[in-house]
């Protein structure tokens, strides 16, 4: 089972994405769990949301304590929010930025396993928005390789309809371009 | 068998109940049942299922509606949770009084004050004696089943009483999850047309709700007890159907390695699920752990819970609701209440916990059996205790 | 009449027999009846309005009468009637 704990702001849809990432694992005939941490959650506050993901069926019900992947959705939280709790050793942290990887081993004393991407970037250029939720799922399922890309495709048309190919094409690039640094 | 498809737990529940032909739905929203709220007013106002939805100022005008509605013939639904389900609550022992089939989704949440949004059981604690029948869900499958299980057991002809089906707020409502949703063929196959006892209806009109003297209220009392009892049967049988129908069996308490085991713990809703991952951890240590989950909690399965623990050396009970000044959890005092007479029974601890929303992980079921099997004294047996309470 | 059993009641207390309060004859309870004088009575239907009963009928000639069965001789119709057609008399 892999548990991936994703970090974000309210309104930039870190809750969205563990969703359709688990609508999307379910239907490659795995089992998935995607839930919000449960809180007032009102837009820019800090949220987190967790992924589980396993090839039998999932008993844990708990909040994730100790994920095999943390995804900084917004990097802005590094400082404000401890990220890296509980993380695995041998774990892999994934950052939506654009600042160097040393940069953000510093800000976190981070030595383990790094992936960075712009994300809110692509968006940017992709979409025209700066909202990198959909981005990142490319990101994570770079690092993890836990399903294809392609599995995701029915749940993202499914939820963005018109502008589904623009997220599709947001979430193909963060998955070409991601650097993973050990 | 059909496919399995990931979906968010209360829009599964609003789609199964929309399976089921309902006539009419009066839901006032409350977090964490919104999203069963919101999306059956989508398939009335869809057109994808053939209701009224009857938009109401409050959960008291909502149960006040399915009871009219029910009253008239409708096959009517509800849901709600926490501060709302207490505001229905003056009508509860009204509806069921009446003999009204109404079945009612309870996305479990904390009662104020203080104010709480999350998940525990406080809201449906103070509903144990309004002569509705009771079930808990532990994972979204049996929450779409026994949503869908909940009318036909309800319009029995020889239940007539009304359901309600616990599902916990936000640990289950808001969890995308995977199951298999029935088809509608399949669905219509178990659930037949509503046949009402009575109905208001001018042609033939009768009084439903009249007032009742001292000389004839203990018999009503009776009469409203005995048809709780009795429904227990009713609800075996519908169980059975489904799983001939459907492959997934249910029973009023289900067990989990508890056959040999020394020490068994309960649970009822959610939590039973991360439990069993505590009984697997334990068990590779060594320990004779074993788990029972109470599904039926009213009519209360008597039988099956003696059945079930009378040879455990110690029970711990969990309760995610507590009766204040008294004797601990409400779970607890039924166990203990069960087993009073019996000649075998286990030394019943009670551990009060995830109240309010507060996370149970596996180490903290660990915790528990740990605590129990340390204290060869004896001591704690018969207490209830507040897990993990800073102190 | 003997008192049900609890296995004899209806399900749900459903009472199915309509209007049964017909035959509860409260004008036994009465100790005076309303009595109309149709030469002071104007027609107005003032009476009628506010029995609380609802007992009091038109007749054919379009006055007024109460009901005597279900008449309990509370008295508001003779003290509603402004033309005072209407006296209170003792039962026998």
């Amino acid at each position: 089972m892999i548990e991936v704990r994703w970090h974000g702001r309210g309104g930039q849809g870190a809750v969205t994405s563990v969703e359709l990432l688990a609508v999307s694992a379910i239907a490659a005939g795995k089992y998935a769990q995607g839930f919000p941490s449960f809180g007032p959650e009102r837009r820019g506050a800090p949220v987190a949301a967790f992924t589980r993901i396993d090839d039998k069926k999932i008993n844990v019900r708990s909040g994730i304590y100790k994920p095999d992947v943390v995804l900084v959705l917004d990097s802005s939280l590094i400082g404000l929010v401890n990220v890296t709790e509980g993380l695995k050793p041998g774990g892999k942290l994934i950052v939506n930025t654009h600042k160097t990887p040393e940069e953000i081993r510093k800000a976190l004393n981070y030595t383990g396993t790094l992936a960075t991407v712009d994300g809110t970037g692509i968006a940017r250029k992709e979409m025209g928005v700066p909202i990198a939720n959909t981005t990142m799922i490319g990101a994570l399922l770079k690092v993890v390789g836990i399903m294809e890309l392609d599995a995701m495709k029915e749940s993202i048309e499914h939820r963005f309809g018109r502008i589904a190919q623009k997220n599709l094409n947001a979430m193909k690039r963060a998955y070409d371009e991601i650097k993973i640094y050990n | 068998m059909a496919k399995r498809v990931g979906m968010e737990v209360a829009i599964a529940v609003a789609e199964a109940v929309g399976l089921c032909d309902i006539d009419m739905a009066a839901v006032y929203p409350i977090t964490p049942q919104s999203h069963i709220a919101e999306h059956i007013s989508d398939l009335v106002a869809n057109g994808e299922i053939d209701a009224e939805f009857v938009t109401v100022e409050s959960e008291h005008s909502a149960m006040s509606a399915v009871i009219g509605a029910s009253g008239a013939g409708a096959r009517a639904f509800t849901a709600t949770s926490s501060q709302g389900l207490m505001y229905m609550h003056e009508l509860l022992p009204i509806a069921s009084a009446m003999r009204l089939p109404i079945c009612m989704a309870i996305a479990n949440r904390a009662v104020s004050g203080p104010l709480n949004i999350l998940n525990d059981h406080t809201d449906i604690m103070p509903q144990r004696d309004c002569g509705w029948i009771s079930l808990f869900v532990e994972n979204g499958q049996e929450a779409i089943d026994l949503s869908i299980q909940a009318f036909k057991i309800a319009e029995h002809k020889d239940v007539m009483l009304p359901v309600n089906v616990n599902i916990d707020g936000f640990q289950l409502t808001h969890m995308v999850e995977s199951f298999e949703m029935p088809s509608k063929e399949d669905v219509d196959k178990f659930l037949p047309p509503f046949v009402p006892h009575a109905t208001l209806h001018p042609a033939k009109p009768v009084t439903m709700g009249a007032f009742a003297m001292s000389d004839y209220f203990t018999e009503i009392m009776k009469a409203k007890d005995e048809a709780l009892k009795n429904s227990k049967k009713i609800i075996l049988e519908v169980w059975d159907e489904w799983a001939k129908l459907f492959g997934r069996s249910y029973k009023p308490v289900e067990t989990y390695k508890a056959e040999d085991a020394e020490v068994l713990m309960l649970t009822m809703g959610s939590m039973g699920e991360t439990a069993q991952m505590a009984i697997d951890e334990l068990r590779a240590k060594g320990v004779k752990a074993g788990l029972v989950k109470l599904r039926l909690w009213r009519p209360f399965p008597f039988e099956e819970i003696k059945a079930a623990i009378k040879n455990a050396k110690k029970l711990i009970v969990t309760d995610r609701a507590i009766t204040f000044g008294g004797p601990g959890g409400p779970v607890f005092a039924e166990i203990k209440s069960a087993m009073y007479a019996e000649a075998q029974r286990p030394l019943i601890y009670d551990y009060i916990y995830g109240l309010g929303g507060r996370d149970v992980p596996v180490g903290d079921f660990i915790g528990m059996f740990e605590k129990v099997l340390a204290d060869t004294a004896n001591k704690q047996a018969d207490t209830y205790e507040f897990w993990g309470v800073r102190e | 009449m003997a008192l049900k059993t609890w296995k004899e009641l209806p399900i749900g207390c459903v009472v199915s027999d309509p209007g049964s309060a017909s035959e509860y004859h409260t004008g036994s309870w009465r100790s005076q009846r309303p009595i109309w004088d149709n030469a002071k009575c104007i027609k107005c239907g003032i009476c009628y309005v506010y029995c609380p009963e609802g007992c009091v009928q038109q007749t054919d000639d379009g006055f007024f009468q109460a009901d005597l069965d279900y008449c309990k001789g509370c008295g508001i119709c003779a003290h509603e009637c402004w033309p005072r057609a209407i006296k209170m008399v003792e039962e026998e």
